[in-house]
């Protein structure tokens, strides 16, 4: 199983353990990984508010080189996975749209021919490598955990173009896995909601407001720790809990997990090798639950 | 079909009002919706249960609540295609607005932030001879728009209004743009540049987290974050770029075209803007507590291979040459 890789900046930004981890949990599934040094970033949505048709033309580009490279994309950010679904959605629907994409990607040679079919690795675990091969794997079970899915809301939403009809089972994909690897899932409310991070830097108390609301909501159904697929989430709900402490005047002390860190622990994969000493909210705790301090 | 409808209930009149939950079995036809299932149990279950529902096709926009934790039409809704756990429907009062009693919401702040983005037209400028004309292209793109029932789906699903009432809201802001895109508004080109001058402020455009909860819960199409996506790039045109909403759009443009990918250390800098140093200060925290536990982006960017293919893109589509 060979995918081209593509991690997405915070990955290799803000979140680093997250490129990491994700790395080592493909080598134990054999998922082969290869890099695109060259690929853009998605544009996050952001930069399609102000030209959505340089958007899909930068993503257009990265679906060409994947097919040059006679790879699908894997990408380990539900941000990254829903720019890009969007983006395939516009041009695939629209054969003179994407026409008009390719013309600009001719100056460099390149030329979309529509065939990518971008997945995330919750997806790709659920889908190709399937729950089985990895409850194979599962060396240190994490039982006893009670952990919370957070989704990313470009992972849920909009529908249409993430093929949720086709599949169904993306929308409870976070709380198989969860499952598989032998944790109780915490369901709440909130899974499909914002983390508040795009407001971050517009309005910060809201954005702040939302980590609040979420975190103390697992908190108080007596969550462990919560887990995400999503880098940007991670950056808000980890990042900013800090200040979420502080505006809603609780603790809250709750751990965020990335996907790949999740799966990993279950590997029997230590704490340190899969970054967990980087969070700003302690693992140690929870280490100590799972036998992995 | 045996169902077990499960619904949020809450008395106001009764010592210490607290919502409960209260669980309906019901047998009804295959083809029933949830509001025909909400209907017989309150005519032969229980005739204190409150609700608001009128026209049964999706017209009057009067029965929208939470079902399975999200909003919608309970006439739109199949009860066949609604059921979780095998034969159960969740029934939940509409979000955000505060609940009068059972299924029943108070309106007042939807119908606040209707007003307060004036929902008429005003033209500027001299008034034609005869009619105003309006082109038939302007008028199909702003049906969609139109189709807004005032249900109040997108507002209870909201996730900004759930933590902050004051925020516009995508109802009024979805309505905002019927107007700024409406050729007969604001001057002879019919750009509203009062409008959008308001809608820039705090607690409007660009307080939006592009969630996309709005697009999913209206029964209409109407795609209110679309339409407010779209406001932010009228605002952009028409020259409202002192906000850190537009700063942010506008950085994210300049530093994909120039590195190729994100620069996570950059961009909150020229967002705030780079000589407002209390804004720059209010990071420092966050900065140094990812310094200490080894998160900081590099300083240093590194940009993609071949970057110069992603610049000249970039260049051409922002600044695309004159015909």
């Amino acid at each position: 199983m060979k995918y081209a890789f593509f991690p997405g900046c915070v990955a290799r930004g803000g979140c680093p353990e997250l490129y990491g981890a994700a790395k080592l949990i493909c080598q134990r599934l054999g998922i082969e990984l290869q890099e695109m040094p060259g690929a853009s970033c998605t544009g996050a949505g952001v930069l399609q508010e102000k030209n959505e048709f340089l958007g899909d033309t930068l993503n257009a580009r990265t679906f060409a080189m994947a097919e040059d490279l006679g790879l699908q994309i894997m990408t380990i950010c539900s941000t990254c996975q829903g720019v890009m679904s969007q983006a395939n959605h516009r041009m695939r629907k629209d054969p003179e749209y994407l026409a008009r994409v390719n013309k600009e990607l001719a100056v460099e040679g390149l030329e979309y021919k529509g065939t990518a079919n971008p997945k995330h690795l919750l997806w790709v675990m659920i889908e190709d490598v399937g729950l089985d091969k990895l409850t194979e794997l599962i060396t240190r079970p994490l039982s006893g955990i009670r952990m919370a899915p957070f989704y990313g809301c470009y992972l849920v939403r909009p529908t249409d173009a993430l093929d949720m009809e086709e599949h169904p089972e993306r929308l409870t994909a976070l709380e198989q896995v969860i499952e598989t690897l032998g944790a109780t899932v915490v369901d709440f409310s909130g899974k499909t909601r914002c983390c508040g991070f795009p407001i971050l830097t517009i309005n910060e108390t809201n954005s702040v407001a939302m980590v609040a609301k979420h975190t103390l909501d697992v908190k108080d159904l007596g969550a462990d720790a919560m887990v995400t697929p999503c880098p940007l989430c991670h950056l808000n709900l980890d990042g900013y809990q800090p200040k979420a402490q502080a505006q809603a005047q609780r603790k809250i002390d709750m751990p965020i997990l990335h996907l790949p860190q999740a799966i990993g622990l279950a590997m029997g994969i230590s704490r340190k090798e899969l970054g967990l000493q980087k969070h700003i909210v302690s693992t140690k705790a929870l280490m100590v639950k799972v036998g992995a301090a | 079909m045996d169902v077990t409808v499960r619904i949020r209930r809450y008395d106001p009149e009764v010592e210490n009002p607290e919502s409960y939950w209260q669980e309906y079995p019901v047998t009804m036809d295959d083809s029933a919706t949830v509001l025909d299932a909400l209907i017989k149990i309150r005519e032969e279950q229980d005739g204190t249960l409150s609700l608001r529902c009128s026209c049964r096709s999706s017209i009057c926009g009067s029965c929208a609540m939470r079902i399975n934790g999200h909003a919608g039409l309970a006439c739109k809704t199949q009860a066949s295609s609604a059921l979780t756990d095998g034969n159960t429907i969740v029934i939940e009062p509409a979000g955000v607005m505060p609940v009068v009693k059972d299924l029943v919401v108070d309106f007042s702040l939807f119908w606040d932030k209707i007003r307060e983005v004036v929902p008429y037209l005003q033209p500027q400028g001299d008034e034609p001879e005869a009619e105003y004309i309006a082109s038939n292209e302007s008028m199909l793109h702003l049906s969609s728009v139109t189709a807004c029932i005032m249900c109040g789906s997108c507002v209870s699903d909201c996730t900004v209004m759930e933590v902050d009432p004051t925020f516009l809201g995508p109802a009024a802001l979805a309505k905002a743009y019927r107007f700024t895109a409406d050729p007969r508004d604001g001057d002879e080109k019919g750009v509203s540049q009062e409008r959008l001058e308001q809608l820039v402020e705090p607690t409007g455009m660009w307080d939006c987290t592009r969630c996309g909860e709005c697009v999913s819960a209206c029964p209409k199409g109407v795609d209110p974050m679309g339409r407010i996506m779209a406001l932010r790039d009228q605002a952009m045109e028409s020259g409202l770029n002192n906000s850190n909403g537009a700063r942010h759009a506008e950085a994210f443009v300049d530093i994909v075209g120039h590195s190729g990918s994100l620069n996570e250390a950059l961009l909150p800098v020229k967002t705030v803007g780079i000589t407002n140093i209390p804004g720059l200060m209010s990071f420092l925290p966050v900065g140094l507590r990812a310094l200490t536990h080894g998160k900081m982006p590099p300083l240093i960017h590194p940009n993609i291979e071949n970057v110069q293919n992603v610049r000249k893109l970039v260049k051409k589509l922002e600044d695309p040459p004159l015909d």
